[in-house]
């Protein structure tokens, strides 16, 4: 769906037409007292996804396969779509495994290539299985880690990755193995529930947690391999993942926006609307600039990434958004707590939802820092020489 | 007869006018001049004004087809561009659009903004300077302040009180000054730059045609309005072919040893916030030229400010020992204003206008809350009383 405004910063049509699908499924199955009592029953131990949301969302408006060709089953559309989707779910903190499965695990077997990518490409994007990235959520494109699981001879996989996103709704997991054969790194696809074990682990993002993933001697099917730093296609998950990521915090720092300017305007002290103070209006005045800048840079990043001609142009779109994104949204959310009083304080008030995303957010597919560090490089701005 | 314009036509339009109009062999002046008169000035203005009535993001693709010819040389009538022509153009009669827009544009006549006055300055509508009707003139007294440009302009932008008995925002009219009438007096105000860019002006008994009027009589504020809306979008919101960024990194580059981590840190920050700031700035104009104008206009100026004001200060501090040099004292009359231009040092001095000039800061931020986030005003004593009567 490459049409000539694919470079604009503003919205399409379709798209528009896609985020009003998304917020009336989202308004309608995923409101905020909806969100909490997942979020609390998820404080216990349980995973907060809304299976039926997700189905929802995956068949009905087709979100699992936006990012997949439609000779693959897919819906043949871009980033850019993925990230209006990627909005409206930070508007809501909704808990749904999009950017586990439909962005990152979706992303890193398009990018890997190959028979068994397609077919389960094929089976992803029909929403009929679900599948998770076993890679750390807070790796950034920037910089691998060794894997922690190894391959081996016998076509199974054993080791434990931790800080892993959507693995309990899961049906496949991928994960980058070294193989012990030949020291070549594949991208290996488990099924859940044969050898690989997954455990939640409280965790401070109450709608997206994290969860550690053991593999005991899981069969495994080699998606491709390759030698390198990186196994096939995580790189480029994460790099996609990272800039649209971007929308998603917009998203979250929208809402946080929005409903803060509502509370201050109702809110009264000193028989005035809290919100005609100056110190305050000034304070939300800084906020909406921050936003303002934010969907720019977010845009800008989704329309690079859905552009393949413009790769390294995408590279720094996305180092730029990454660096700027992450700290509005957790700016938002800490205005939307302070400037609601004690209110913002309460488990029962749907702030703390946006404030523990927006936190985790930063942290995940890199740090503002981390990105800060890329656009060093890619902007040509080297650091000092060693001292020594 | 109008032409629905594209890139191709425009482009087509630009590439014969230079054909017919070969500027090695033409003097600066008549080039200008008809290139308004093909409607090349700005395309977005309507035809025979100097431009062809259409999107003004087509201007982009004037501008590329004749880079390197003369230009008007907007750092000398900024004023004129960014805020007189489009007031002129929305309130003026056919007669001052036709005796104004070309000679301001080719550069002939230059523009200057006679708003703020010693009493009156964030709060405009309580300026005190008078204009009293006297069959068909005007008689203008008063003294305005701050004037960039008062030493070169040929006509100057100005809102007076014509009704005292009303509250202050309903009995102001505006007006173009003669700035070559009788009374006119212009005397340098010195900057913390060393120059004076900006100046007094002292009005007494000017003496002003009623058909220097721009718009009603008492719809002096509304007119304003107009200027100042597009003054904040030209000092913030205009496609820059050098930034602030740019200067800095290019210091940054060829000093390797000045870098420390610390500078390091902060010009990436800065670095990521000036490409923010563009992408802004791409948006709004991709926003105005689809007819659906975002309120993203009022923030430009306040994101512009401060960025100007911490990469000048950050290149100083990189600087260090060349930091601590000034580049001229002197007390001069610039003609032209370049942010971007002279040495490190006045770089950082002359952005501190920037959050000044056109409105201060706290002044755009109190606009974005109340227009665009719709938060309550303050209360406030001055609304319903009379100008004559407001405390002083
Ligand atoms: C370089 C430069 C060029 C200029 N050129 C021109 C020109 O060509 N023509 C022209 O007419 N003017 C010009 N100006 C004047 C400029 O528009 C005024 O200086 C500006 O509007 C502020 O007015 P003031 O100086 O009276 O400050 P004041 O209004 O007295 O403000 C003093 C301080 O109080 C703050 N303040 C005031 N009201 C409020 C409020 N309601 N809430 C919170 N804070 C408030 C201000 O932000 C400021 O920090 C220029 C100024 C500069 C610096």
């Amino acid at each position: 769906m490459t049409d000539d405004r694919s470079t604009s910063l503003l919205y399409t049509e379709v798209e528009q037409e896609l985020r009003a699908a998304v917020r009336d499924l989202l308004a309608d199955k995923s409101a905020p007292a909806d969100v909490l009592a997942r979020a609390e029953a998820a404080a216990g131990g349980a995973a907060p996804y809304d299976a039926e949301l997700w189905k929802a969302l995956a068949r009905d408006i087709g979100a699992a396969g936006l990012l997949v060709p439609e000779e693959l089953g897919g819906a043949g559309a871009s980033a850019r779509e993925a990230a209006v989707v990627l909005e409206e779910l930070g508007r809501s903190v909704a808990a749904v495994p999009f950017l586990s499965s439909a962005v990152l695990a979706t992303r890193a077997l398009m990018a890997a290539g190959g028979d068994v990518a397609a077919g389960l490409l094929e089976r992803l994007s029909s929403g009929e299985v679900t599948a998770a990235l076993a890679v750390s959520a807070a790796t950034s494109p920037y910089g691998p880690k060794g894997p922690a699981v190894t391959l081996g001879a016998d076509g199974r996989v054993s080791g434990t990755v931790t800080g892993v996103i959507g693995a309990e709704v899961a049906d496949v997991l991928l994960v980058p193995a070294l193989a012990a054969s030949d020291g070549s790194l594949a991208l290996c696809a488990v099924s859940a529930g044969e050898g690989a074990g997954v455990a939640a682990v409280p965790s401070l993002d109450l709608t997206r947690p994290v969860a550690t993933v053991t593999f005991a001697s899981a069969p495994a099917g080699v998606v491709a391999r390759r030698t390198g730093t990186w196994a096939p296609g995580v790189r480029e998950a994460l790099a996609t993942g990272a800039g649209l990521l971007a929308s998603e915090q917009l998203g979250v720092a929208e809402w946080c926006l929005d409903t803060t300017v509502a509370y201050v305007k109702e809110r009264r002290q000193f028989a005035r609307p809290v919100g005609s103070f100056q110190a305050v209006k000034h304070r939300l005045a800084d906020l909406w600039l921050e936003v303002v800048g934010a969907r720019a840079a977010a845009r800008n990043a989704a329309a690079l990434l859905a552009d393949p001609r413009r790769g390294e142009e995408a590279a720094s779109a996305v180092a730029v958004a990454q660096a700027y994104c992450g700290a509005v949204a957790v700016h938002a959310a800490e205005e939307c707590v302070q400037l609601h009083g004690g209110i913002g304080m309460t488990w029962e008030h749907p702030a703390h939802l946006y404030l523990k995303r927006a936190k985790a957010d930063q942290i995940i597919l890199g740090t503002p820092g981390d990105h800060r560090e890329a656009v060093a490089v890619l902007a040509d701005l080297p650091g000092p020489a060693p001292v020594l | 007869m109008s032409v629905a314009w594209d890139e191709a036509s425009i482009a087509e339009r630009a590439r014969s006018f230079l054909a017919e109009h070969d500027p090695a062999r033409t003097d600066r002046l008549g080039f200008l001049r008809a290139r308004f008169d093909a409607g090349l000035a700005w395309v977005h203005f309507p035809e025979g004004l100097g431009g062809l009535g259409t999107r003004r993001d087509l201007q982009a693709v004037v501008e590329r087809e004749l880079k390197g010819t003369p230009d008007n040389d907007p750092g000398r009538i900024g004023i004129g561009l960014g805020m007189a022509a489009p007031t002129v153009l929305a309130f003026g009669t056919d007669e001052q659009r036709r005796r104004f827009l070309r000679p301001l544009w080719t550069g002939e006549e230059v523009w200057c903004q006679l708003f703020s006055e010693p009493g009156a300055g964030s709060d405009l509508a309580t300026l005190a300077t008078r204009a009293v009707r006297e069959g068909d003139e005007w008689v203008v007294d008063g003294q305005k302040v701050w004037t960039s440009s008062a030493h070169t302009a040929r006509w100057g932008i100005l809102v007076a009180r014509t009704d005292p008995d009303v509250p202050k925002h309903r009995g102001l009219t505006y007006f173009v000054c003669d700035m070559r009438a009788p009374g006119v007096e212009v005397r340098p105000l010195r900057q913390i730059t060393g120059e004076a860019e900006f100046n007094e002006v002292f009005l007494t008994g000017v003496r002003l045609p009623d058909s220097l009027r721009l718009g009603e009589v008492g719809d002096g504020w509304r007119v304003a309005q107009t200027t100042l809306m597009n003054e904040r979008v030209a000092i913030g919101g205009a496609p820059a072919r050098r930034s602030m960024a740019g200067v800095v990194a290019d210091t940054w580059r060829s000093r390797p040893e000045l870098r420390t981590h610390d500078l390091h840190q902060r010009l990436l920050k800065l670095w990521v916030d000036a490409e923010v700031l563009r992408l802004t700035a791409v948006r709004l104009r991709e926003q105005l030229a689809a007819g659906h104008p975002g309120p993203e206009g009022s923030g430009m100026k306040l994101a512009f400010a401060r960025l100007h004001q911490e990469l000048s200060g950050l290149e100083v501090e990189l600087l260090r020992e060349d930091g601590l040099a000034y580049d001229d004292w002197t007390f001069r009359r610039p003609e032209a204003v370049d942010f971007l231009g002279r040495e490190a040092g006045y770089r950082y001095l002359r952005a501190k206008g920037n959050s000044i000039e056109g409105g201060t800061s706290e002044i755009l931020r109190n606009i974005i809350a109340e227009r665009v986030l719709g938060l309550p005003s303050e209360p406030r004593a001055d609304k319903d009383v009379a100008w004559k009567d407001l405390p002083r």
